[in-house]
């Protein structure tokens, strides 16, 4: 396999047949079964960024996390393979990012925010009310906790720009808004 | 006389019937001022932005026009370009999401025009992930405008070129930076960039001049158009000018955002006038003015600010606290800055030592690792707050705090460390006591406050 590889230092990219040289063991590896429409979203994502490939990193990342759930590391091979990047440059930015994972989450997802605002307005014991209800337990501050039925995931995030509303919480992708411990229940009731 | 709000950026924002698409936008004048910015040379434009001495409302308050005109389109042979920053995620501020989630065109206009006036033909909104919803409704607003050539090819018959494209971050505080916000556009970590260049308009995106302005600013630019730098300069107060997007949470009865002209209301206005006093009837005992970065101001102190006299001479006079003006350069003289917008108040029975505690988990978690100070600082100085909040304090460890934070402030690639070390600097500092009735020994000591439960 070359490894003379040639970094374009404008984009910082690695021509594709540079980054996996046709016929390498890394090429032959690389068909996770996409559905019908995955490749041409990619394609279209990939467009918004004529100058650079490589901009594209952080959208196919959401879109394989939408998709599936998780980042696999089929999808880093995947990603860096349809970038011309190397599998490191996209594992590097899922270890770095919060809304990153590499397993799955719960089913129903819920954030509460930690910080100042939400925390004066008792954020602490909202979260450890979903912790209770929903059987997660761990009390990790940051990190994701799954309920063991893999039903819940709950998660302490910071500050998500809702402050005067507080506490805020996210479920899947709605904001939750001066969420008491009543609403909380009602809410939990609502999304099964 | 309780002061009035002069909402221009917020002026359709909750207005029953009004709604996110293009016709509602349209029948409220939309567009408008695009067209007429279509009509006037770009350097104009910019000039115009110059004269109406609107500064950046995503932190820094750098002049937007002197930004603009670090590119010189005389001698930049590079492609430029802009990137509005909707990363959101000072603690305290919540006022781009109002924009984004219920005016978006609005944006999309001010950028436009922004572009226009810049010759920028390929722009992005680095907008957070958690605004997913916020996401989708600016995508439909672009395929909208598209519709009707507010954007793309030939924008209006003008021959000018403009495409708009959304770029979602990942919950990460630090892509705000607007280096770290390139390289994460980059498809990078988001490492902020060594200065100088202090400016990405010098080298940024793609090694190109590269305009950051956030969202507030950008949608400033509409209104400036519509009238005029000049005219537009005469709001607000001289170098502090136009409007301003507050943003009030904490312990007041009204919590919410708000658009007055900068300077022209007081904190003790906004908190007892407009945000119906402290919750509960309590007393006020502190307040963050400009995001969870900015230092604390606390009750009771008195500030000293040059004051300019009708005849234009200068006096110096003393302030209460209730009495400081909301705008750049007030803010900056009593020592705190007017940051974001976000204004978190706390009432007489918070515990200082756990908000502090709070507020540097924060930035421990959000510091991106790159400088030694900045990356073992903030871990240590979330730990000993942490420790003298549950009252297993040591000896000595305020003091080891404050010398900690003394260490990052300056010494750091990007404003980060400023922003961890300034609350715990200006929080010991001014609450003192309560630190040291929290280390060891002392712990038993009753503190006035209520248990947060929030470290
Ligand atoms: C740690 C840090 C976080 C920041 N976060 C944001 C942010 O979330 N939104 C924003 O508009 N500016 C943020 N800024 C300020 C930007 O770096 C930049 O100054 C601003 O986007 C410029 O736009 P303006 O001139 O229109 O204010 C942040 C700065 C620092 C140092
Ligand atoms: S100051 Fe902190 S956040 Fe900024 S570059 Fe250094 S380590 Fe990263
Ligand atoms: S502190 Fe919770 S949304 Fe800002």
């Amino acid at each position: 396999m070359s490894t003379n590889r040639v970094v374009d230092p404008a984009t910082q990219t690695i021509p594709p047949e540079q980054a996996y040289p046709v016929g390498s063991p890394d090429h032959d590896h690389l068909a996770p079964p996409l559905p019908v429409g995955f490749e041409e979203q990619a394609d279209e994502l990939i467009s918004h960024y004529p100058v650079s490939k490589r901009s594209a990193t952080l959208p196919l990342l959401h879109l394989w996390q939408e998709t599936f759930g998780y980042i696999s590391d089929d999808g880093i091979e995947w990603i860096g393979h349809k970038l011309g990047l190397q599998p490191i440059n996209i594992l590097e930015l899922v270890t770095f990012y919060p809304m990153f994972r590499q397993h799955p989450a719960g089913k129903i997802q819920i954030r509460v925010c930690r910080t100042l605002s939400c925390a004066m307005a008792g954020s602490y014991d909202l979260c450890n009310h979903f912790r209770q209800k929903c059987g997660t337990t761990e009390n990790e501050v940051h990190g994701l906790e799954i309920s063991p039925d893999g039903k819940y995931s709950v998660e302490f995030v910071e500050c998500i720009a809702s402050c005067g509303t507080a506490p805020v919480i996210m479920i899947n992708d709605d904001f939750h808004e001066n969420v008491t411990i009543k609403r909380a229940d009602e809410l939990l009731e609502k999304y099964r | 006389m309780p002061v009035s709000e002069n909402r221009l950026i917020f002026a359709n924002i909750d207005k029953p019937g009004y709604t996110i698409d293009i016709d509602c936008y349209l029948k409220h004048g939309g567009y408008v001022e695009l067209k007429k910015a279509l009509t006037i040379p770009g350097p104009d434009i910019v000039a115009d932005v110059k004269l109406s001495g609107l500064r950046g409302r995503g932190g820094a308050g750098f002049s937007c026009g002197m930004k603009w005109s670090f590119i010189d389109p005389k001698r930049n042979t590079k492609p430029v370009y802009l990137i509005c920053n909707a990363d959101e995620s000072e603690p305290g501020t919540f006022k781009d999401k109002q924009i984004i989630y219920k005016d978006p065109h609005q944006l999309l206009e001010g950028m436009a025009i922004a572009c226009y006036a810049n010759n920028v033909h390929l722009a992005y909104i680095y907008i957070r992930g958690e605004f997913v919803l916020g996401a989708k409704i600016l995508e439909k607003a672009i395929a909208e405008a598209k519709a009707k050539n507010f954007l793309g090819k030939n924008i209006l018959g003008s021959g000018y070129d403009l495409e708009i494209y959304i770029h979602r971050g990942a919950g990460a505080y630090i892509c705000g930076e607007e280096t770290g916000l390139i390289e994460s556009l980059e498809g990078k970590r988001p490492y902020p960039r060594i200065k100088p260049p202090y400016f990405p308009a010098v080298l940024g995106l793609y090694m190109s001049p590269t305009i950051v302005n956030n969202v507030e600013t950008l949608c400033n630019i509409k209104h400036i158009i519509a009238m005029g730098g000049a005219a537009y300069a005469k709001l607000g107060r001289p170098n502090n000018t136009g409007t301003r997007l507050l943003c009030v949470s904490g312990d007041v009865e009204k919590p919410g955002y708000y658009e007055f002209e900068v300077g022209a209301i007081t904190l003790g206005e906004l908190i007892y006038d407009v945000c119906g006093g402290i919750k509960g009837g309590r007393k006020l005992k502190a307040i963050i003015p400009g995001g969870s970065s900015a230092k604390v101001l606390k009750a009771g102190e008195r500030y000293k600010i040059k004051h300019k006299k009708p005849d234009g001479t200068m006096e110096e006079k003393e302030i209460a606290l209730e009495d400081v003006p909301i705008d750049f350069d007030t803010l900056a003289a009593v020592g705190s800055m007017a940051g974001s917008g976000g204004i978190i108040v706390m009432d007489e029975t918070r515990d200082m030592v756990e908000c502090l505690a709070n507020i540097a988990t924060f930035y421990a978690h959000e510091s991106c690792g790159q400088c030694t100070p900045c990356r073992e600082g903030s871990l240590w100085m979330k730990k000993i707050t942490s420790r003298l909040s549950e009252g297993e304090g040591h000896a000595g460890d305020v003091g080891l705090l404050k010398t900690v934070a003394d260490n990052i402030a300056g010494k750091t690639i990007c404003a980060f460390g400023e922003a961890c070390a300034w609350p715990v600097q200006s929080f010991v500092t001014k609450f003192r006591d309560e630190f040291d009735a929290h280390t060891a020994g002392d712990a038993a000591a009753p503190t006035p406050a209520q248990k947060l439960e929030a470290v």
